[in-house]
Order: structure tokens, then sequence, then C-alpha cells
């Protein structure tokens, strides 16, 4: 570890950590947050720490910024800023510290802003706490970092509120602050996740661009390689708490050589362009064809107030057949998982029809199709959200076979095999959902869809919550599933990278409509609308993914 | 692949952090203590007094508390008032939980109904409570307990029926945030019924505020029940409950001081004592990131 650090005139440095350790209160899964570790920010540069959740990237990034909550300390080690130990420097200290020479930039920017102060107030706030400047100077001053960030018709953006804003634009608004008082170091805690994939690469590109021009250093903290690859000089990667490998963004991404890194490199999906493999390809029949299904969202009152009107799904229209997968991609608000809903009929569409085995299903009333659930599944996003905390997993399980007149030990004995097909222990059927990670939930949530033997599998985001290398694990399950029991999916992400893992066909959702459809090597190396080019060109880092994948496999 | 092998050791009930929360609570405590012990004594005591609640001595009429076996002094028939006492406790006390215990189950019905359902009939359901709550509820109890033969079950049932609203407000809000989860999408992709989800799936969820809805809904049927029989449309005399035995003591508040304090206290100490339990009990269970 120690010899990624050369030793280096301290003037080059603008934030060196060293041998920081940071405790948590007993009773948690570790007795450290993060362990031993050190690092040196260069000024004029971008540091990225990587890591998955629960690495302690965060809680690094809190430490420097002395905003740890209480009953989290820093044990021992130092942050140094500008030569001067900022660890256990007085609160008074610190805040002057914080904004005028650090400042920081959080993951959701809706909650990070005030919902009720204008975005102007809340940058000259932060110039005002300082004592920087008049109330006319702050002004100006918001309103030219304002045009700095690339905020269309600065003026007026002054006086809106941050709920009028698209989370891109509250991001910008962020950074904006975070600018106002000109910081040397600015740190970025996961300040794209929350983003569409064109947003994100806009604000990746705007956070270079300022960088670049104010030769600020930068701490950037994602769990993204693709991230890392598009904007780091130096990367540190994280796991459980330690540094397990440092250096120039070149070397680690080229040529890891933590087993760990290395790893999760080779977990970080790419696209492929390549076709899969298709299975069995005699035998297949049509299982789903979807036309012009329409749904519109009406919200608000008849007789008070105006309504709201989206149209979310419109004009849908695809097929698929046996044991095919069909990724369904799009940013947020595309309609991507109204359609999942309509599909499995959680929603009534109104219009178009969806023909299921040759029988539209799109009319039928919740009871007529009651008896056709069975057939079509879902895996959802959430895996936190989707699973009763109040039952156990085997209650989970078996409920729906049971109110379907399966007896109880059968379907017992289905759930145990199914448990132990996703990786999961036989010992997980008397647990309850909060015993087991994310990934386990997931994996779960898998099992509960295959209960039945389902005709149709739709998972909705059923891997965006998850760490990288657990990502590659589920996607992996689902397609052994597939192999093994031919059934067809409709797999609905954001995250074209993932889809093109495991689709055999993409479409492209914008605005409520499939702008394309195709295989993937036609998406992601021939697009043929405008907005897949658009889509396909803001994917973080795939001029050097396609460099990763080398390096992963030599 | 590998087993993955959950590590976590199951959690019991008594380890989460909401009794925990609820042990550092000291008045919820002490509220458990007193009632604890007030259902022992209106249980038990009854035996282990010299005298029976309807053991008229005209001797002994007046008596002060503390005069020979006469603890809480006696009436101006000269019953014992500690008798007396813990039978009407009996009264007072059953007739507060099985009111409680039927305005948590009308509330329920309505406001898991009513959220999960929505559109019309949820609209519907809440309009009705609505209705129920613009009318005074003293006047409502007022008017049913003047018109119909006063019993204690029938006591039961008018304060319950004029207190299930709150319980069912605060069920629908719950039930209708539960319901866009992702689980109970799910409990409807796998085909269960509505009945089922709404009970079974969604119920136990919500459950937290129902418990704390109730233990304050114990001490307000306590209070009501006090204040019908005090205006003499309750319990009917010589049934004794908290409430009549203020009343009788009324024209005697000169002379016989503790024909008044003594029923006062006691319905004082229950109804402070069901609050501090529900605010141990809102605190514990009524916080919004701990759902386990």
């Amino acid at each position: 570890m120690g010899s990624g650090i050369q030793a280096v005139t301290p003037a080059d440095v603008a934030l060196s950590v060293r041998e920081l350790s940071v405790s948590l209160p007993g009773g948690m899964e570790r007795a450290h947050a993060v362990e031993n570790i050190s690092f040196d920010l260069m000024r004029g540069q971008i540091l990225c720490i990587i890591g998955e959740s629960g690495s302690g990237k965060s809680v690094t990034a809190n430490a420097i910024m002395g905003l740890l909550p209480k009953v989290i300390r820093v044990s021992s080690g130092a942050v140094h800023l500008d030569g001067m130990n900022i660890v256990g420097l007085s609160p008074d200290k610190l805040r002057s510290l914080r904004g005028r020479v650090v400042s920081m930039i959080f993951q959701d920017p809706l909650s990070a802003l005030n919902p009720l102060m204008t975005v102007g107030a809340q940058i000259e706030e932060v110039m005002a706490v300082h004592d920087v400047g008049t109330p006319k100077s702050r002004r100006s001053r918001a309103i030219d970092l304002l045009i700095e960030v690339g905020l269309p018709d600065p003026q007026l953006m002054y006086h809106q509120y941050p709920f009028r804003l698209s989370g891109g634009q509250r991001q910008r608004v962020m950074i904006a602050m975070a600018l106002a008082l000109e910081p040397a170091i600015l740190i970025a805690d996961e300040p794209t996740t929350a983003l569409d994939v064109t947003t994100q690469a806009q604000i990746l590109q705007l956070i270079r661009d300022i960088q670049r021009r104010k030769g600020m250093s930068v701490m950037f903290i994602t769990h993204d390689f693709g991230v890392v690859a598009q904007i780091a000089d130096y990367v540190v990667v994280m796991e459980k708490g330690r540094c397990v490998e440092q250096g120039g963004a070149e070397q680690v991404l080229k040529s890891p050589s933590h087993l760990y890194s290395r790893r999760l490199i080779a977990a970080v999906p790419h696209l492929t362009g390549k076709d899969r493999v298709p299975l069995h390809a005699a035998d297949r029949v049509p299982i789903l064809k979807v036309e012009r299904l329409a749904k519109t969202y009406r919200s608000g009152s008849a007789l008070f107030g105006k309504r709201r009107i989206v149209p979310a799904v419109n004009g849908v229209t695809f097929d698929l057949t046996s044991g095919r997968t069909l990724g369904v991609v799009g940013e947020s608000g595309s309609g991507k998982s109204s359609l999942g809903r309509l599909l499995i009929k959680l929603m009534a569409c109104d219009s178009g029809s969806i023909l299921f085995e040759g029988r539209d299903i799109a009319g039928l009333s919740e009871a007529e199709f009651r008896s056709l659930r069975p057939k079509i599944q879902m895996i959802f996003q959430d895996p936190f959200a989707s699973l009763n905390p109040r039952s156990t997993v085997g209650h989970i399980l078996t409920v729906g076979p049971v109110a379907h007149g399966i007896l109880y030990s059968e379907a017992c004995e289905r759930a145990r095999e199914l448990l132990s097909h996703v990786g999961l222990d036989s010992g997980a059927f008397d647990r309850y959902p909060h015993e087991f990670s994310g990934g386990q939930r997931q994996r779960i949530g898998i099992a509960r869809a295959l209960m039945f033997r389902p005709k149709l599998l739709i998972a909705d985001e059923a891997v965006s919550a998850l760490d990288v290398s657990i990502q590659a694990q589920i996607l992996k399950l689902l397609d052994q599933i597939q192999r093994e029991t031919g059934v067809s999916m409709i797999f609905i992400t954001h995250d074209l990278r993932v889809a093109s893992q495991i689709c055999d066909e993409i479409a492209v959702m914008h605005r409520g409509q499939i702008v394309e459809r195709g295989p993937p090597s036609q998406i992601f190396l021939d697009p043929k609308s405008a907005y897949t080019r658009e889509l396909v060109a803001a994917i973080p880092g795939e001029q050097a993914g396609s460099m990763l994948e080398h390096a992963a496999n030599p | 692949m590998t087993a993955i092998v959950a590590h976590a050791a199951p959690i019991r009930w008594w380890h989460s952090r909401a009794v925990y929360r609820f042990m550092r609570h000291h008045l919820a405590l002490v509220g458990i203590a007193m009632i604890t012990l007030l259902v022992l004594a209106c249980a038990i005591g009854p035996y282990a007094l010299a005298y029976d609640s309807l053991q008229i001595d005209l001797r002994a009429r007046f008596a002060p508390p503390l005069s020979g076996n006469h603890y809480f002094g006696t009436d101006p028939l000269g019953r014992d008032l500690a008798a007396r006492l813990l039978m009407a406790g009996r009264v007072s006390l059953l007739v507060g939980f099985s009111a409680m215990l039927l305005s948590t189950l009308i509330g329920t019905l309505v406001g898991v109904t009513a959220g999960y359902r929505g559109g019309w009939v949820g609209a519907a359901l809440m309009r009705t409570v609505d209705g129920f709550l613009s009318y005074p509820s003293i006047f409502l109890v007022l008017a049913l307990a003047a018109t119909l033969r006063p019993s204690p079950v029938m006591i039961t049932v008018i304060i319950a029926v004029t207190s299930w609203m709150e319980t069912a407000r605060i069920v629908e809000a719950e039930v209708r945030s539960l319901r866009e989860r992702e689980f109970v999408q799910a409990a409807r992709m796998v085909g269960l019924s509505r009945r089922h989800i709404m009970f079974r799936e969604i119920l136990p969820n919500a459950i937290g505020p129902i418990i704390v809805a109730a233990s304050l809904a114990v001490a307000r049927a306590i209070l009501l029940e006090a204040y019908i029989s005090f205006l003499g449309y309750g319990i009917q005399p010589p049934m004794p409950s908290w409430g009549n035995l203020l009343n009788g003591a009324q024209q005697y508040l000169a002379s016989a001081p503790w024909l008044a304090i003594i029923p006062g206290a006691a319905i004082t100490i229950a109804v402070t004592s069901f609050n501090f339990i529900g605010d141990g009990l809102r605190d514990a269970l009524d916080v919004r990131d701990d759902h386990i």
C-alpha cells in the first residue's frame, strides 16, 4: 500500500489523510468504519474513492468535513489541510473551514437543498455566513455562479425554488453553492448516482471543466468504475473500511494489483455489442404480443383545482417469444416502469391490447385475471421494500401458491428447493427479511417470482439497488434460470450496460414511446435514432471500458 | 453457486429497539406499574377486605378514613368506601378496556378498508368519520345514554361508537402509505385476495400506531364513563363506578371530602397512567426509520 505513495513536496498536496481510523459504536458488524487509511489529494487533481456500499467511503468524506454523527468518532490518525491537522479541531474553526476551504456536494440534491428558500438565497447564504461581500456583491456573484454551472436563464433561476428544478439542475445549484467561496478542495459524495445517464454525463463534464478552469482539487466518491475511468487522475479502492489499493487511474484500471480491485473491475458490466447466443431456437413460440398499449396518469381532483395529465405509456407495440429476454431501457420518466406494471396488471391500461399466449388480458377484471397471475411474475426494484417486514421468508414464498390452492406442505418443499437454487441456505426459510443483505433479499424476491413456474418474468430495475459485484451474481442467476426453465423475460433497466449483458433484444423508451428496438449489436454499435445515440454516448467510461475489458481478460 | 449464509442471529421482540426505547421512558414504566397495581387491587382486593361493598352499617356512617377497618372511611349509608372503590374500579376499568377494544376494532376495520380501497369507498367511509367527529362527542354520549337503558354493556357500546374515529383516521393514513410499498404490489402479483392483503399483509405493519391510539383510547373511555355516570346517565347505583361514586359525594363535599377525593384520585391515576403508557409507546413505536 505504502509503495503507491511517493514522496512529494508538501506544496503539491492539497489534502493529506494519514492513518485515519474512525471507530463505530459497539454492536455494529465491525469495530471501525474506516481503518488506517492514508492518501494524498494533489493540487489540481481529481481523486476518486471507489468502493461498494459499506466500504467506508462516505465516512471518510464526512470525517474530513467534520460532519460525522456524534456516535462515530475519529479514533486515530490525522487529516492535514494546508499543513494543519483538522482532526479534533473545535467546531467553530471547522465551520470556518467548511465552504471556504473545503466544500461538499451530496448524492441527493433534493434533500440537500432547503425547499423553502429560493436558489439565489441559498447561494447567498453560504457567502453571508462567512461574512463575504455585501448583499449587492453577493447577488451578482450568485448570478455569476449560476452562469458558471451552466444553468439556463440565471436571472430567472435565481428566484426559483428547488422543487421547480430537475435533478440535474438541482445538482448544478449544489455545485454553485459549493463553489461560492472558491474553495481549494471540493468533495463530491456520489453526486451523479441519483441522476439519469445523460444528465450524469453533463454533470461529470461540468465538474471536470470547473476543476480544470479553477485548478481545484476534487475528491470524488463513487461506486461506479465507469465514472472513475472518465474523470479520475488518482484512484483509491476501499473495501470494508480499508484501503486495498491506490495509484494513478491508468495503473489501477489497467493492471489492478489487489484481488478485490480486480474482482470489482471484472464485475463492472460493459457494453458488449455482441448478441446473446440464443437458446434452443427450434421450439420458439410467441408468448406476448403488445399492441398500441397506452396509459395516461391523471392527478388532482376534477372538482377542485387543475387536473394534471401525464401520458406515461403511449402506443407501445412489441412482441416476445419464449425463452427470450427483452430489455426495456430508458431514463426516469420514460414510462418503462409503468409499462411493466401494465403488463402484470398492477395497473389498468387505458387502451391497447396485451395478448398473453394468444389471449387478450388487457381488459380482464382482477377476478378473471387471478387464475393467470401465476404465469406472469415480477421481480421488484427495491429489495428492502418488496418483502413484507413482518413475514418470514417461508411465508412470503408460500402464501401465493397456498392462495391458489396448492397444499402448504408442497409449497414449503418447493420454497426450500428454490431457496437453495437461488443460493440461500435452507435456514433462510424461518427468518425475517431484515436479517438479510440487499443481494440476499433480491434472491428471495427471485425465488418468490419462481414459485409458480411462470411463463413470463418481468424484472423491474431488479439489480439497480445492488453493488456491482452482487449485480453480476444476480444477472448470472437470472441467465441461468432462463436457460433451465425457458422462461421469457422483460428486463426493465436504466443502465444500458446491464441491459447489454442479459438481453436478446432491447427496446429504448423515451417519453412513453419505444423509439428504437433491435438486438444489442444494433442498439450499441449502430443506433438508428438520435435519442439512442445520445444515451449510448452518455454511458460513463466506455472508451476506457473496452480497455478495462482487455485488462480483466488478458 | 455456493450457499450464502445469513449470519445475523434471529432477533427476538424483546431485543428490539422499540422495547429498549420504551424501557427508557420512565413515566411509561411508572404508568405500567400503576395500572398493574390498580388492576390487581380491583381483582383481588374485594376478597381481602373485611367488608362487602353493599353491606350497610348505619352506625358507622361518615366514618373518616383510617377509622377501624374502614381504610378509606364510609359513605352516607355506612358502606365501606375501600370495598366500593375497588368494585367500582372493576366496572370502570372493564368498561374502559372493552370500549377501547370495540372502538379499536371498528376504527381499524374502517381505516384499513378506507385506506386500501381508496376511491369512492374510501371517500364515503372517511366522510362518515368526519360526520361523527363533527358532533361534540359528550353531547352524543349523553343523548344516547339518556334514551337507551343504561347498563355496563350499553355504556361500553355508546363510548365505543363515539370514539372510534381517531383510530380510523390514524389507520387510514398509515395504510394509504403502506399500500404504495412494493411488498403490497408483490402480494397482488402472487394473486392474494384483497381481504388477505388488507388484513394479513398490511395490517401487521400498521400495528404500532394502532396500539398507541388504543392505549390513549382506554384513558378516554374511563373518563367518558366517569362523566356519564357522574351526570347520572351511566352506571346506576347500587352498582358502583368511579363516576357515580363522585356523583354520590357531591352533596357531602364539605362534611365528608374523602368521598370525592378518593374516587377522583383513582380516576386521575388510571387516566394519567394510560396516557403515560400511550406516550411511551408512541416514542417507542412511532419512529419512521425503524421498521423492524
